[in-house]
């Protein structure tokens, strides 16, 4: 087992884990943030995705041990507290969402996004998000919320 | 009014902060064991011998179960016992399950499955549609057949006949969260079972078989799924039954979960059909008579393939009156995994034939394709027929318009949608401007189609038309409710929670829905055939109106009023001269020993249907839609895009539009999916070689139409009785898909003068090939 130490939406955190295991295991099973699932295990539909030093990755694909020493972001520490975050607002308001299961990835992507550019147009969100498969919502309301909530994001700073 | 209102998904905050709980996130007790199936690596043969010393011996293993360790039912098939949980002697299809491994963590059951050394005398397996008729490897005796009219004579009597045929592939449902469920002994030998199924209830009755236990000893709760689309009405209860019997045999609590990979390699997908055509039509594109033979690819065991193949039959007509049709349907039955119910239910695929029908001669007359459908709607419904009984006239003949199965059509809205369709989505404009364009350009070449959808809405074996509800009020005024339907995103307990709270006229805070549950409703239907919010919304109106009797009676009793004097209105109750909140009513009623607590019941009325004659009113009415895509095609590459999608929807009076319109968006992009760029392939051993995203496609966001208008229908409301006037909207979007198909279709055309015969999925080798065809003189 190896000993890692990193720091997860801004907590540190210390586990062990076997050398083969995924952040995305780790994360689940032993730090119990089951926001990120699992989609496909093969780095092909996003639904893992999480923030590894401000860069999303695909958490199915990087070792737990990969973690040590550097900060992972994921869907549960999008929020402040009781506040959500305008991203999270907008996917509400625009209803850019059904099952649900693919919104943790969708929302961290997207915030890495916005992060990079905060003011992208909509050819760049579609891109930006491919990497992110949904089955239910046919993706309009996702970009429109996007948008909407990078433009909200402007007006704030 | 919450009813109408664009709510968000009850859900939708804990999907945003990732707290939403689906089964692989529910936490389990110390010593939970997790599970995995070996699968056959065979299509079809015997089992010679299992070796599975090496499985047990592996590293976490702790049980190893096969057929002769069930000392119940082996069966998890929907239909008629030919589906065992593990294979027993023989092996259908290369991916059937053989044995079960019960290991102390997922990857530990994952990699022991991998370790059984399975003898097999091989067997010649039947893998496609021509293997199967050649075979006479079919379900029931011979094909079934709808028939209206002489066709031999209607052709014969024809001024131009076209024949044809078309490949329609299959589609994997691809739902994001894949096959899971938790088993968790109880006293006495129960089982709870939590899992991912849109059909708790017969969950219940499987696991039951499978422990040898009444059903009163199982209770199936589901909370919520990540997608379902159809795959998990039936598909579920091997992951089910496999977690129950686990625990069973362990004592321990079992958990399952499929990897993508065998999520694709064990369960069924949509059939992929075959349909060979004969038409006779006039000078003007109307249709005189269709004969269709659908060749419908079933797989190893007949699930639901039965009602699927049904279905394609019935919707052969889509939104055409055929004077005279004949509609063979034949069931095969293959080595390769089980079809099952996917979003349409067969009625997509059928709908294709007719589509294509009408595309095929629209081409040899050189017309619009949208004026050969508008010639060949349904008359109009008039306020006279509209809803009770007297079928609408086709003005040309005098007599009732009905469809291949002899039901009047009485709701027809087509022609109003349509109209609007065509003047917001410019068609007539746009469809000028791209002939413009595709005479000045060589390579790029754009494509236009306007497709309706007319789709029947109720399951068509009548039993299953029946939902039930429960409803408690507290007497601090909060609702607490249960219904039989389940959630998979489709917001269909939030439009079930608006009917609640305008039936108290509270606001929607107050009512509560939890996780279904089979201790709480019994003996439901699956939540399919768009009909959850239908259904299930009737039976909590049921219950919630019986409610508000009682309260009203009493407080009325006590006041010396009459009932019909005590008001709900705006989260207060008025009775006579006292006005006080729902709450103080509530607690009033409680002290007054008033039941706050009743259970509610529908049954669709009106429908009854001979499946085997072909005859009857399958459906208690039509949902109704109509979409206009356009397209570009690359000719040297086949590579190509939706540059804007038009959709005019009817969902009735809408109990939630912004709901409404995500599934008509969903849908419309998971048809244009299936019909575009989603292949299933197997190999000639019958392998899936495509069993991941890497090798499936499924539309990504990039993929989704340039410019994207969709609209409620603004005139729609349900002729027929339903829960406010609301129509079903899960499957009928899918549908407007279809428009894409022949949008490519219409693109192709403009290369040559031959017709282009597109198959389905329209991949990009597909394309180049019809282009090659329309090309060569």
């Amino acid at each position: 087992m190896i000993h890692v130490s990193t720091t997860v939406n801004g907590d540190a955190h210390e586990f062990l884990c076997d050398p083969r295991e995924t952040l995305l295991d780790a994360l689940r099973d032993r730090l119990e943030l089951t926001g990120a699932k699992e989609g496909c295990g093969t780095g092909d539909c996003g639904a893992c995705t999480v923030l590894l030093d401000g860069r999303p990755v695909c958490s199915c694909l990087v070792l737990a041990a990969e973690a040590k020493g550097r900060e992972v972001g994921t869907v549960e520490g999008i929020a402040d507290g009781e506040d959500l975050h305008p991203l999270q607002r907008k996917f509400i308001e625009h209803a850019a969402l059904q099952c649900g299961i693919c919104t943790p990835g969708i929302l961290v992507a997207a915030k890495a996004l916005l992060e990079r550019n905060p003011d992208p147009n909509e050819t760049e969100v579609r891109y930006w998000l491919a990497g992110n498969l949904c089955r239910c919502t046919g993706y309009d309301k996702i970009i429109r919320a996007v948008l909407d909530a990078a433009g909200e994001m402007r007006e704030a700073t | 009014m919450s009813v109408g209102t664009p709510l968000p998904h009850d859900a939708a905050i804990l999907h945003v902060t990732g707290a939403a709980h689906y089964v692989d996130d529910v936490p389990v007790p110390e010593g939970t064991l997790s599970l995995a199936f070996g699968i056959s690596s065979m299509a079809h043969g015997r089992i010679t011998g299992m070796e599975l010393g090496e499985v047990r011996a592996a590293a976490g293993t702790v049980a190893v179960l096969t057929a002769s360790d069930l000392p119940f039912a082996n069966d998890v098939s929907p239909s008629v016992h030919d589906e065992p949980l593990l294979a027993d002697g023989k092996v259908h299809y290369l991916g059937q399950p053989l044995f079960l491994v019960a290991a102390d963590t997922h990857l530990a059951a994952r990699k022991a499955a991998r370790l059984g050394k399975i003898g097999y005398e091989e067997l010649p397996a039947i893998l496609s549609i021509d293997d199967a008729l050649a075979a006479g490897s079919r379900f029931e005796e011979g094909p079934r057949v709808y028939l209206k009219g002489d066709v031999e004579a209607a052709l014969a009597a024809a001024e131009h006949v076209v024949e044809g045929s078309i490949e329609i592939g299959a589609q994997e449902h691809f739902y994001l969260e894949g096959h899971a469920a938790l088993a968790l002994p109880q006293d006495s030998g129960d089982m709870i079972v939590h899992c991912s199924s849109q059909h708790p209830s017969e969950i219940q009755h499987k696991v039951a078989d499978a422990l040898g236990v009444p059903m009163h000893a199982v209770q199936v709760v589901v909370r919520r799924m990540g997608g379902g689309f159809g795959g998990k009405e039936s598909q579920a209860n091997a992951v089910a039954v496999a977690c129950a019997v686990a625990a069973r045999a362990t004592g321990r609590p079992c958990k399952m979960r499929y990897d993508r990979d065998d999520d694709f390699m064990i369960t069924g997908k949509r059939h992929d059909f075959r349909i060979d055509y004969l038409a006779g039509f006039d000078d003007s594109g109307r249709l005189a008579v269709v004969d269709f033979t659908q060749y419908c690819r079933c797989g190893w065991a007949q699930d639901l393939s039965l009602p699927v193949a049904d279905r394609a039959m019935l919707h052969a007509d889509n939104a055409y009156r055929l004077p005279t049709a004949r509609i063979t349907s034949h069931r095969l039955k293959t080595n390769t995994q089980s079809a099952t119910a996917f979003r349409g239910f067969g009625g997509p695929q059928g709908m294709v034939g007719i589509e294509r029908v009408i595309d095929h001669v629209a081409h040899q007359l050189g017309m619009d394709p949208l004026d050969v459908r508008r010639i060949n709607f349904y008359a109009a419904a008039n306020k006279a027929s509209s809803g009770n009984g007297t079928p609408a006239r086709n003005p040309a003949e005098g007599t009732p318009q009905t469809t291949p199965y002899h039901m009047p059509v009485e709701d027809f809205v087509l022609h109003d949608m349509v109209e609007e369709l065509e003047e917001t989505s410019d068609y007539h404009a746009r469809r000028a401007a791209i002939a413009e364009w595709n005479s000045a350009n060589s390579v790029l070449k754009k494509g236009i189609a306007l497709t309706p959808v007319k789709f029947g809405i109720s399951f068509t074996l009548t039993h299953l038309n029946q939902a039930g509800a429960l409803v408690h009020v507290y007497h601090d005024g909060s609702i607490h409710m249960n219904h039989g339907g389940t959630e998979m995103g489709q917001g269909l307990f939030q439009k079930v929670a608006q009917v609640a709270a305008s039936s108290f006229c509270v606001p929607l805070e107050c009512v509560k829905v939890t996780a279904t549950d089979t201790g709480k409703v019994p003996n439901t239907s699956a939540t399919a055939a768009s009909s959850g919010s239908d259904i299930n919304g009737m039976a909590v109106k049921a219950a919630c109106d019986q409610i508000r009797e009682r309260m009203s009676a009493h407080l009325a009793e006590t006041r010396q009023i009459k009932p019909q004097d005590v008001n709900f209105r705006a989260g207060r109750v008025q009775a006579g001269a006292d006005e006080m909140s729902f709450a103080e009513a509530a607690r009033e009623c409680y002290e007054g020993r008033v039941s706050l607590s009743a259970t509610g019941f529908y049954q669709t009325p009106r429908i009854q249907w001979d499946r085997i004659r072909g005859k009857g009113r399958p459906f208690y009415y039509f949902a109704y839609g109509a979409a206009v895509s356009e397209i570009v095609l690359d000719t040297l590459t086949g590579e190509n895009r939706i540059l804007r999608t038009d959709i005019l929807h009817d969902a009735g009076s809408s109990l939630n539009p912004a709901i409404d319109i995500g599934q008509i968006e969903g849908g419309y992009v998971q048809g244009a999916g299936w019909l575009t760029m989603e292949e299933l392939v197997w190999d000639s051993n019958g392998r899936l070689l495509t069993h991941a995203p890497s090798t499936y496609k499924i539309p990504a966001c990039s993929d989704r139409p340039d410019v994207f208008n969709v609209s409620l229908w603004s005139k729609g409301r349900n002729a027929a009785e339903t829960i406010h006037r609301s129509k079903a909207v899960g499957e009928p979007p899918l549908m407007l898909g279809i428009s894409a198909l022949f949008a490519l279709s219409d693109a192709v055309a403009s290369c040559g003068s031959a017709y282009p015969a597109l198959g389905a999925p329209a991949t990009p080798e597909r394309l180049l090939n019809a282009v090659n065809r329309v090309r060569t003189p």
